[in-house]
């Protein structure tokens, strides 16, 4: 460790840059490509299935493969969700998984 | 361009962008310090971690990156990686157009540029009820930005501040909101189709596919299932214009 808080390696630069770009590149395609399409019909139907399908890809892991509490903890945010705002039910999710992980 | 785009107060729509992201922003700071910490340990210095979380701005691609570092760095290795890793943002830019259409092309740009998992969806759900503001996406967008860098800077000074996100629950915040996003976003049986898809396709490239492919495979999975089982009279009336 150097300890040299502003080092500045030209190959770690290269591929933070790298890394840079790429992912610029994944947040203008669908943006750029879609403005070549009519959005309407099945076309539509595809776009406005976009959130709820990537955002239950992206709970998945936490919420059915990590373990019995994460799933437990999980279940009860949904049903919160449903009657509550979202602050609340989110403070209910992630305390009762800290209370669960407390106590067993 | 039309004067009733001006009918609302700059503060107050900055306020309700801010104040949405808010609890989302609490969330990442123990993950952006965490990510600091794990890239000094890997010989990254605190001005390349922080250089690195200011230009590629992508958590999860990041914390892959870090995990697979080496001196010297294997670049092309971890550009593959976070191109894959942030793959979803094709989708998410896809469906993040028609909701910022109206917004000047400044507004729009920074937004797509800059856009995470968690201004996108925060975003979306409110672009149910209304439109979008410049100054609502301003409060959304640019303190999640600059919230990234600034804790994990601090992780790479002081590193090993927070080693364990977990004891807080940190580590369930991100899901617990974006269960609440889905619960938000259903629609009766008609959203019945991307969720199930989505969700089946991405538990099982989880447990079988390295890496992250399930967000990506789970995501158009879900999106083809809402072209199938589209249906015209499930379409609904467009949203009302502001205000």
């Amino acid at each position: 460790m150097t300890g040299d808080i502003f080092a500045l390696d030209p190959t770690n630069l290269l591929a933070i840059i790298g890394m840079a770009l790429v992912t610029l590149v994944t947040r203008w395609a669908g943006y750029l490509l879609v403005g070549h399409v009519r959005i309407e019909g099945r076309v539509k139907g595809a776009l406005e299935a976009v959130p709820p399908a990537i955002l239950t890809a992206l709970v998945v892991p936490m919420s059915l493969a990590t373990g019995p509490l994460e799933t437990v903890a999980a279940a009860l945010t949904i049903l919160a969700a449903w009657r509550l705002p979202t602050l609340a039910a989110v403070v209910i999710g992630v305390g009762a998984l800290v209370l669960l992980r407390q106590i067993t | 361009m039309n004067a009733n785009h001006k009918q609302y107060s700059v503060a107050v729509e900055f306020r309700r962008g801010f104040l949405d992201i808010f609890p989302l922003l609490l969330g990442a700071i123990p993950f952006a310090m965490l990510l600091g910490s794990l890239g000094v340990q890997k010989g990254l210095s605190p001005l390349e971690v922080s250089t690195m979380s200011f230009l590629v701005f992508a958590g999860g691609a990041q914390f892959l990156a870090v995990g697979m570092w080496e001196t010297p760095a294997p670049v092309a290795a971890l550009v593959i990686a976070t191109l894959l890793v942030n793959m979803r943002h094709v989708l998410m830019g896809a469906a993040l157009r028609p909701l910022i259409m109206d917004l000047p092309l400044g507004t729009r740009a920074l937004f797509v540029s800059i856009h995470s998992d968690e201004t996108w969806a925060t975003a979306l759900k409110t672009g149910q009820s209304r439109a979008l503001t410049v100054p609502y996406v301003i409060g959304l967008i640019v303190p999640f930005y600059f919230n990234w860098p600034f804790w994990g800077t601090l992780g790479a000074v002081f590193g090993g501040l927070v080693s364990e996100p977990a004891m807080f629950g940190a580590d369930f915040v991100f899901t617990a909101v974006f269960l609440c996003l889905v619960v938000g976003l259903w629609r009766g049986r008609a959203s019945a189709p991307p969720v199930i898809a989505g969700g089946l396709v991405a538990l099982l490239s989880y447990l079988w596919l390295p890496g992250v492919w399930y967000v990506f495979l789970g995501g158009i999975a879900g999106t083809l299932a809402g072209a199938i089982f589209w249906r015209p009279e499930a379409n609904e009336p467009d949203r009302e214009a502001f205000p």
